[in-house]
């Protein structure tokens, strides 16, 4: 960008607005980190953040595919991520015992993004963005999915939270009370389907971890209540992508990799801070405050 | 459901909260075992022993609903088994739970309460009342804040008691609560528990490695071994002579000074059938 920024920060954030790129990448990527602290609470909370990483990276073949065929590589994302999350739920029904499975279907799916890749005969800057994240050229079409994508997945978080918060903490009670781990399991990968199909346009493919698994895992470290952990994964998602977007307003460099170092930031100083005030017993902490 | 469960109790004349007969356990292809008759009444303690992959699980997995008899029948509370009875209070042995989870203990318990219940709701106040009685009754209020990773592997057993508890459930499925404690952990767990069967007057089926800690306070036992099963008082069941006749092998069942029971002869040989 060529403007400068200046002391003034509603005089920047007006300046900003004026381009409609950047209306429709903070709309998008308000959405995206809404919906992607939220659903990464689960991811983290299940230990399934592989699975998250994988169905990006199916995704990455549904998105080359839909580059190939001429559509927004939007579709092509939701289309595989959602198969390829119900196929791995089908696949191992136990959470635990995915690994191999999940690698497996990975990786051919990698190397079917590869062939769409070298068939598309267009620009290669495609492909770079949906590995990487291309948030700044994001349409009002796309702003329009994106916007339905995340009221279908916070409707369903609504509707299923207890339920998957039960299954998820203590499966074997939560099945005995009358859950079914199966279904509960696809709803799910549904869930990080959608919403990894919708944060691909954000952070890409590759870095899906920096919005759908990092903010949640900060969160869980500092709130010991689910609710208070999901609100707080959702502040700091959504303050590395705003954060992120203004950064690169005025720096020439990509938006998810501030959006990515934001949120390592954040989980080193976390990770290297926080534990120590955990580990004490109550009755020191309580002492530290009052000294 | 406190009321409920009280008048369905008191209503019937001679209450039964188990009985089953001639029942045959196990997978399509696989009996695991045979011929078992038995029935437990309210407020009973019972231990069920018996050697690894015996069959224990598979029996709470039949009063759970969680899986069908292969023959015979089984009753519980005077119906067959379905799942998500809210009278059976359940504490597997196997926990997700580890040193990564950062969730307070009264959150598991209020899941334990509400957590099969869909949609959303923004007052949790009765759940955490009813999570918080629950801890309370198994001496754990304490921990109500606390993060599950930061427990010991006995007070995370009384969380998971808790837990069990907070339905207000007729029955209790303890599946071997004292195998990750030392000895003295053990007996406390007992105690509480013993506490928890005469105070609610509740029955509770443990299943256990190691009878020992159990034996001043079990009604019954129940045990497994060798795709056949034999139940009773204990002092009936665990003889050299019944267990001998029952299995057709030499067992001897050997008592110290202090009561202390070991049965010798039948470990060698599970899971043969």
């Amino acid at each position: 960008m060529t403007m400068g920024f200046s002391a003034n920060l509603l005089f920047d954030l007006q300046q900003m607005f004026q381009y409609q790129f950047m209306q429709h990448a903070f709309e998008a990527g308000t959405l995206v980190a809404f919906v992607a602290g939220i659903v990464g609470y689960f991811v983290v909370l299940r230990r399934s953040s592989f699975a998250a990483h994988a169905l990006s990276h199916i995704g990455f073949a549904g998105a080359a595919g839909a580059v190939l065929v001429g559509v927004s590589p939007v579709f092509g994302l939701l289309l595989f991520t959602s198969v390829g999350g119900m196929g791995m739920t089908v696949l191992g029904p136990r959470a635990s015992h995915r690994d191999v499975q999940i690698g497996t279907v990975l990786a051919f799916m990698l190397g079917l993004g590869v062939l769409f890749i070298s068939l598309y005969t267009g620009y290669a800057t495609e492909a770079y963005s949906i590995l990487f994240g291309e948030i700044l050229g994001i349409s009002s079409i796309d702003v329009l999915i994106t916007a339905i994508a995340a009221l279908v997945i916070l409707c369903a978080v609504a509707f299923v939270f207890r339920p998957l918060l039960f299954a998820s903490l203590d499966e074997d009670v939560a099945e005995a009370k009358g859950l079914h781990m199966h279904m509960l399991g696809i709803v799910f990968m549904l869930l990080v389907a959608l919403a990894t199909s919708i944060a691909v346009q954000v952070v890409g493919v590759l870095l899906i971890f920096s919005l759908m698994v990092t903010p949640a895992a900060i969160a869980q470290r500092l709130a010991k209540r689910p609710w208070h952990a999901v609100v707080l994964s959702v502040i700091i998602s959504l303050a590395a992508t705003w954060l992120g977007l203004f950064v690169a307003f005025y720096e020439p460099y990509p938006v998810s990799f501030f959006i990515t170092t934001i949120v390592f930031v954040l989980y080193l100083l976390v990770r290297f801070f926080h534990p120590r005030i955990k580990s004490m017993k109550p009755a020191e902490a309580g002492q530290m405050v009052t000294a | 459901m406190k009321t409920t469960s009280s008048i369905a109790v008191t209503t019937s004349v001679q209450p039964e909260i188990v009985r089953a007969e001639n029942l045959v356990a196990g997978y399509p292809g696989k009996i695991v075992w045979r011929g078992a008759s038995f029935s437990f009444d309210p407020g009973e303690l019972v231990a069920i022993i018996g050697p690894n992959g015996a069959g224990k699980t598979t029996l709470f997995r039949l009063l759970l609903g969680l899986q069908q008899p292969i023959s015979g029948a089984i009753k519980i509370f005077n119906e067959p088994p379905k799942r998500g009875n809210p009278r059976i209070g359940y504490v597997p042995q196997r926990h997700v739970i580890d040193s990564e989870t950062n969730v307070e203990c009264l959150e598991l318990v209020h899941l334990a309460y509400c957590g099969h219940q869909w949609g959303f709701h923004l007052s949790a106040k009765a759940g955490r009342k009813a999570a918080l009685v629950a801890l309370e009754a198994v001496g754990a209020a304490e921990f109500a804040p606390q993060s599950l990773s930061a427990l010991s592997g006995g007070e995370l057993q009384r969380i998971f008691l808790a837990e069990a508890l907070v339905s207000d459930p007729d029955i209790l499925l303890l599946d071997e609560p004292l195998s990750s404690l030392d000895i003295r952990r053990a007996k406390e767990l007992v105690r509480l528990i013993n506490g928890v069967v005469r105070s609610r007057n509740v029955t509770a089926l443990l299943v256990a490695h190691d009878i020992n800690p159990l034996l001043p306070y079990l009604d019954k036992v129940v045990y497994i071994a060798n795709g056949k099963v034999a139940t009773g008082k204990p002092k009936d069941v665990l003889t050299s002579e019944r267990l001998t006749e029952l299995y057709d092998v030499q067992v001897e069942v050997i008592r110290d000074s202090r009561g202390n029971v070991a049965i010798i002869g039948i470990e060698d040989h599970h899971g043969d059938e």
